[in-house]
């Protein structure tokens, strides 16, 4: 890699030669997810500064506003463009603020679990024998409980454990861990895959040939070529692990009220659906539906335009 | 298949070793019921005898070998909460988590299998374009909200008030668009006693009226999976050569079809079901959450409140156990209906 062809002009000239605008550009479907991603990620990551008003400032809630329709039904405000839950907040900012905190623990827990399962596949598939045979097993055996009862046992210990309080103040690092840790089977598989079929290339021979150590190999060979299948797969796992982190607050494993995530907000708002203030509960479930869908659609997109290889499992 | 069979058992052996260590590692380390149980107000002389009655202060190893001792006898103790034996309290509720499982596992099945094979027949029909449009958004739909939705429908209802209430027509087309609501979503109404512990939703209408949100919301979670599933490999089976031949030696297509082609769909759904049971059970813990279902899910969420350590033990046993014996049993199964897949486990 020299200087000259990291230089934004030419990275420019390559993208838009490149395989991956032009199937972008014959897919409206891709298009439409795409731009609504964009649109959500800003919206969220912006919310400090274009949000109504901040959910978690006791100051700019007002009692007298509580359980206010949205906008399309009689009796709305202006103020409060989707409504206001119970206690008087506005709902639009509930939500993006909420969706920045289950954002924030999706990123974060693909994070963990990409790390974790890539390093433990490499050492699988590129190791064998004793350490592949355990380490599978070890795999299998968490896949066949599911990762998402794994993750509410594991939230249930550790709440039972430690504690509500103690729950609730570190509520973001405890579930990213929980998700994190329940998830790392999916990429330790595919990770394994991909090493296995490279393994037997020539190039990897000539490596160990070379006499280069087994952990520079693993790290300089044989990871940048399983990279596409581990971004296919992050981008899917996001949006599976927004899901859990939605369940798992909903069972009251989750976030606090006082820092609402998507699923805690679903959770508050739940017990107001039977006094007809459908709104606070089910709009935060539509907006979780919406990201959800655009991010696994947006993942089905790349797996087919990225390896079609990967198109049937 | 004798070596596979014990080379399985012993796996299943092994897993329930890991999982009896990890309820002992819980019940030993975790939380301090006798706390939970007399209140801040209690003395230092209160609490040690209560420990001592609970055999909380034994040493570790012992407290172990009592645990493994007491386990191999199906004995986990007694709930801190309800005062009798743990497993007994989970008999009496599993029964209700057990009838709504098999509630929706019914619907689930009456519907993808038709639902998969019409969409493989006819991929050009506007009907499996919906389907299979309605798949990919049901599998981004977490199954709590499904459940609230159906709530709000067929419960609560839903008021139009579009159009002028006051004129004739207006207050006829919203009384058309309305849905009165009014199934019932919450608990399990008065099942029906049969033998011993267990108490039926099956016996009275009633009884399937309460059933019914329920099991639909769980049902409806589980359906896009295998439509999917039932789908792509339904259109994997009329390529290969077998169903060509079918079709060449001029069999009616309703024959192909249903029993040359269903046959051999089944398979992978048999071991998609047996792979799913995890996911089954979790999705069945938030439907009962939603409607307050006095099932298995319903009550170790209520332990984990209450940290009644024996009851979240037990709990996970019995699940545990579960999960590897219906696993095993579905590798048994996929072995013996598929043989091809013993012929590459040997030396081929």
């Amino acid at each position: 890699m020299s200087p000259e062809t990291r230089s934004p002009a030419t990275v420019w000239r390559r993208f838009r030669g490149s395989y991956f605008l032009y199937r972008l550009q014959r897919n409206r479907r891709a298009q439409v997810c795409l731009t609504l991603f964009v649109l959500i990620m800003a919206s969220v990551l912006l919310a400090p500064w274009i949000a109504p008003s901040n959910p978690y400032d006791l100051a700019q809630i007002n009692l007298l506003d509580s359980e206010l329709p949205p906008f399309w039904i009689a009796g709305s405000e202006p103020a409060h463009l989707l409504g206001t839950d119970v206690q008087g907040r506005d709902l639009l900012s509930s939500m993006l603020y909420g969706a920045r905190v289950s954002i924030a623990i999706g990123f974060g827990a693909v994070l963990l679990q990409s790390v974790l399962g890539t390093a433990l596949g490499l050492l699988a598939g590129y190791r064998g024998g004793f350490v592949d045979a355990l380490l599978m097993r070890l795999a299998d055996i968490q896949l066949s409980f599911s990762t998402l009862m794994m993750a509410i046992i594991i939230g249930a210990v550790v709440k039972a454990a430690f504690g509500g309080a103690f729950y609730g103040d570190y509520g973001v690092v405890i579930l990213i861990l929980i998700i994190g840790l329940s998830e790392w089977p999916q990429y330790a598989r595919t990770v394994r895959a991909s090493v296995l079929a490279e393994k037997q290339k020539d190039y990897v021979d000539a490596a160990r040939v070379l006499g280069f150590s087994s952990y520079r190999i693993m790290l300089r060979h044989l990871l940048p070529n399983t990279l596409t299948p581990i971004f296919v797969l992050s981008t899917i796992q996001v949006a599976n692990a927004i899901m859990a982190e939605a369940a798992l607050s909903f069972l009251g494993l989750g976030m606090p009220e006082t820092e609402p995530s998507l699923g805690s907000l679903i959770k508050s708002g739940f017990d107001y659906l039977q006094s007809d203030s459908w709104w606070i509960t089910l709009l935060p479930g539509l907006f979780l539906v919406t990201l959800v869908l655009v991010i696994n659609l947006l993942g089905d997109w790349l797996r087919d335009t990225m390896n079609p290889r990967l198109h049937k499992g | 298949m004798i070596p596979f069979l014990i080379r399985r058992l012993c796996q299943a052996v092994l897993v329930m070793f890991i999982i009896s260590m990890i309820g002992f590692a819980i019940q030993g380390g975790l939380g301090d019921p006798v706390q939970q149980m007399l209140g801040p107000a209690a003395t230092e002389a209160e609490a040690t005898a209560l420990r001592h009655s609970l055999g909380l202060d034994a040493p570790l190893w012992a407290q172990y070998l009592d645990f493994a001792n007491d386990a191999l006898h199906l004995d986990f103790g007694r709930s801190y909460f309800f005062h009798e034996p743990a497993l007994s309290v989970i008999a009496r509720y599993l029964p209700a988590t057990l009838e709504l499982v098999a509630a929706s596992a019914v619907l689930t099945l009456l519907l993808s299998v038709p639902m998969g094979v019409f969409c493989a027949i006819r991929p050009r029909s506007w009907l499996s374009q919906t389907l299979m449009g309605l798949s990919v958004i049901g599998i981004s739909v977490p199954v709590f909200l499904t459940a609230m939705v159906l709530i709000q429908v067929f419960s609560i209802g839903i008021q139009v008030t579009l159009f002028p209430a006051d004129t004739g027509w207006g207050h006829w087309l919203n009384q058309l668009f309305s849905i009165e609501g009014g199934m019932p979503a919450y608990g399990r109404g008065n099942p029906v006693h049969v033998l011993g512990v267990w108490y039926t939703n099956f016996a009275t209408l009633q009884g399937i009226l309460y059933l019914l949100l329920p099991a639909f919301s769980l049902a409806l979670v589980m359906l896009p999976l295998f439509v999917r599933l039932i789908h792509a490999e339904m259109l994997e089976v009329l390529e290969s050569d077998y169903v060509k031949y079918a079709r060449a030696r001029g069999l009616r297509p309703s024959r192909i079809y249903f029993l040359h082609a269903l046959k051999n769909t089944l398979l992978p759904v048999v071991t998609l079901g047996g792979v799913q049971i995890g996911t089954l059970v979790a999705y069945t813990l938030l439907t009962e959450t939603v409607f307050q279902w006095p099932g298995a899910g319903l009550m170790f969420l209520d332990a984990i409140e209450r940290a009644d350590m024996p009851l979240i033990v037990a709990y996970l046993m019995v699940v545990g156990l579960l999960f590897v014996v219906i696993n095993t049993l579905v590798d048994l199964l996929y072995r013996l209906l598929n043989p091809r897949i013993t012929l590459s486990g040997r030396a081929a």
